[in-house]
């Protein structure tokens, strides 16, 4: 990481009134207008659109076969916190595998 | 409004709000570890999860400083995730919004995933709940919940500092990701989503500080509406 303290604090500060604007977005204005029916849709979308792209490249692309031990602890957070739709099961269960493999292959 | 039922409606938000401590500590406290692992100061992390208050993107945020992206593009990221706390704005608002202001500048500082789920799953159980009792529900899930996440995260920031580096701490960040989409995955609509953005992601890891992020963003919400559009269209 390669950010001074002053921009550091500057990405905490702009995240913290940014974040607060869209939670208080509509609570704030006066009157209860409706949110469009697009827009309302792209906002459901923004999550699933922002976070796959961000975890694909650290899973996939760390050299030309990706770490055997790391890919299979990726699969099984999604596939434990898919099937139990929980967040926390899946980190459990991801991190589990993920250092139960380390000691296997003895990187730990 | 007497005073006694706006208690009961705080203590029945703090009850709702409590099975969410077993979800909020751990997340808390990963939150924590890799914050300094990735080289945030202690009074960073802090400031973090008190100011922000939105884990999926202090760990966004925090993935992105970790690459060194550019500072726009980490807040754009970020600040994208959080763009569905919108949504939870607009669905309370017919609930909330003839509160007083400084009660909605409070509820809308506390307006996260947990907090927003539990008090509209009230509001439609209680269609006649008043204003002051609605208020006070939510602020009673929030203070079940927000004290969790801050303390937990400091532990977690203690533990994390004595962490060593063979324990290859920063995959946590993936596995943690992957943990918050997969629960996201309802319809075909979001499979689609999720794909078009991990596949244009890589794609585009070539292009500078984060910048291909936002582009699969933007092509992966798209396609996400688009398909639940044609998805609706089939089904009338």
């Amino acid at each position: 990481m390669s950010y001074s303290a002053t921009e550091i604090w500057l990405i905490i500060g702009i995240l913290a009134v940014g974040t607060f604007a869209i939670r208080f977005s509509f609570l704030g204005l006066i009157g209860n207008k409706p949110i469009p029916p697009l827009m309302e849709r792209m906002l459901r979308f923004t999550p699933v659109a922002v976070l796959p792209g961000m975890v694909a490249p650290l899973v996939l692309s760390g050299g030309a076969i990706p770490d055997p031990v790391r890919l299979i602890a990726a699969l099984t957070a999604v596939a434990v916190a898919y099937r139990k739709r929980n967040v926390v099961w899946g980190m459990f269960a991801g991190i589990a595998v993920f250092y139960a493999g380390l000691f296997a292959t003895g990187a730990l | 409004m007497p005073a006694t039922t706006t208690k009961s409606a705080f203590l029945a938000g703090v009850r709702d709000g409590l099975p969410f401590i077993v979800m909020v500590v751990p997340f808390a406290m990963l939150f924590g570890v890799v914050a300094i692992e990735a080289g945030l100061t202690l009074a960073q992390t802090m400031g973090f999860t008190i100011l922000v208050i939105a884990g999926a993107s202090q760990f966004a945020a925090l993935q992105l400083m970790v690459e060194n992206a550019a500072i726009g593009f980490i807040l754009l990221a970020a600040l994208a995730v959080n763009l569905r706390m919108a949504m939870y704005s607009a669905a309370l608002a017919p609930h909330l919004g003839g509160a007083p202001m400084w009660q909605r500048l409070l509820v809308g500082y506390l307006n996260f995933d947990q907090s927003y789920m539990a008090s509209v799953a009230r509001y439609d159980d209680t269609p006649d709940m008043p204003l002051s009792d609605k208020v006070a529900f939510f602020l009673g899930v929030a203070a079940a919940i927000t004290p969790f996440w801050c303390s937990f995260t400091l532990v977690g920031a203690l533990i994390g500092a004595a962490i060593p580096e063979s324990y290859q701490i920063e995959f946590i960040m993936p596995i943690a990701f992957l943990s918050m989409v997969a629960p996201m995955i309802k319809s075909l609509a979001h499979v689609a989503a999720a794909f078009v953005s991990a596949v244009v992601a890589l794609l585009l890891v070539w292009m500078p500080s984060g910048s291909g992020l936002l582009v699969a963003a933007v092509c992966a919400m798209g396609t996400g509406v688009m398909v639940e559009t044609w998805m609706e269209g089939r089904r009338a």
